[in-house]
């Protein structure tokens, strides 16, 4: 789930550092909080049947 | 059959079946304090309930965010509050993605789509956006629509009306004793009056919480009890799902057992009202939990997502109410 990049895309935090699998399960049922490539904040908006997800730098992203 | 070993508590439970009037707090408490092997008792007797005082239909509700994040208050379970750390950021709903969210709810079979925002309570921008919002929603969509908008004004509660709102969601949240230590930036009471004016107003009043916020069992005692005094029609059950950035990040989850004894609990407390699966439900009851509770007293359900985490896929849940033998209540029975 986590989105490919450097970041982990729930906490933000380096994929490299920690393994992140409770943030892996955790995003089963949560949308990304942050961008995997940048680590900006997304502007996320979830749907009844889905999400999207802004980064102001890399773009929308949807499930 | 399963039975309560506690007879006055079996009677105490007879007689919500046959009145329809909901147990006293003692009672409430007693049931809250039901040992592990007569939570099926429980849950059987709810479900009793819930049949012969709400028939055997499923209400089905969709919800979205209108205005994400940013909220002036400091609710510690919230993840939407300003004044915390958490990833949530700013974001509204444009009036068109609003009528697609709704046209995806009404898909599912649902009657319900409800309409929340963080916020206080409304502006003249939000208000606006809720005016624009349900008149193209009704324009396009056949569905009942709710809000879920904070403390309002008698304005703006009359606006509501007006437009067509034919429900409104303001949660107690919690025990009047323990609301105090949750959310500071405003009041138990503050809230109360708005549901008062509900009420006043012939909207539906939907007003439940969550469950799991550090509440002793007496004070879950207390917050049914005190949700049954404001006999809401609909009240939406949560469960804590500690959210990261927030007061109440590190809080444990809510065990399963005790998650089915406050269903079956709210339900015996109050007997008429529609009783709602919401946010948290997936973390603290599962699948096989979430069955538990539509055979314990539950019939109404929010399918798919919620305002800032995901839920079960909708189909899973309609696909559960199929095996169950649940009709979804049909828009027909609920306009």
């Amino acid at each position: 789930m986590i989105e490919t990049g450097t970041w982990c895309d729930r906490c933000g935090g380096a994929i490299g550092e920690h393994g992140h699998a409770a943030c892996v399960s955790a995003r089963a049922l949560e949308p990304p909080r942050y961008c995997g490539h940048c680590r900006r904040r997304l502007k996320v908006q979830v749907l009844p049947a889905g999400w999207r997800a802004a980064c102001v730098e890399h773009g929308l992203i949807s499930s | 059959m399963p039975q309560l070993t506690d007879p006055d508590l079996a009677r105490a439970v007879e007689t919500v079946y046959e009145t329809g009037v909901g147990l006293s707090e003692p009672d409430i408490g007693a049931v809250l304090r039901l040992p592990d092997d007569e939570i099926g008792a429980a849950l059987e007797a709810a479900h009793r309930v819930r049949v012969r005082w709400c028939g055997p239909e499923v209400e089905v509700e969709g919800i979205v965010s209108v205005k994400t994040g940013g909220c002036p208050e400091d609710c510690h379970f919230c993840s939407q509050s300003g004044l915390f750390a958490s990833p949530v950021r700013g974001i509204w709903l444009d009036i068109p993605a609003l009528v697609e969210a709704a046209r995806q709810t009404a898909a599912t079979g649902a009657t319900e789509f409800c309409i929340v925002a963080a916020v206080r309570g409304p502006d003249d921008r939000l208000m606006t956006q809720i005016r624009e919002g349900v008149a193209a929603i009704r324009d396009a969509v056949e569905i009942n629509i709710a809000a879920s908008l904070g403390i309002l004004t008698q304005d703006q509660v009359d606006e509501l009306v007006a437009i067509g709102v034919h429900r409104y969601n303001h949660n107690l949240e919690t025990a009047r004793s323990l609301f105090p230590t949750v959310v500071t930036t405003h009041t138990w009471d503050e809230r109360f009056d708005t549901l008062r004016m509900v009420r006043a107003s012939g909207m539906e009043v939907c007003c439940g919480g969550i469950l799991g916020l550090g509440e002793t069992i007496d004070q879950r005692a207390e917050f049914a009890t005190q949700l049954a005094s404001l006999a809401p029609d609909e009240v939406p059950l949560n469960f804590l799902n500690p959210r990261p950035g927030t007061p109440l990040a590190d809080a444990e989850v809510l065990d399963a057992r005790d998650a089915l004894r406050a269903i079956a609990t709210f339900r015996l407390a109050l007997p008429r009202t529609i009783l709602r699966y919401a946010g948290g439900r997936e973390i603290t009851l599962g699948d096989l939990g979430t069955r538990d509770g539509l055979l314990g007293g539950v019939n109404a359900v929010i399918v798919g997502n919620y305002l800032t985490t995901l839920g079960r896929p909708a189909d899973r849940d309609l696909a559960l109410l199929d095996e169950l033998k649940m009709p979804v209540k049909a828009l027909s029975s609920s306009l």
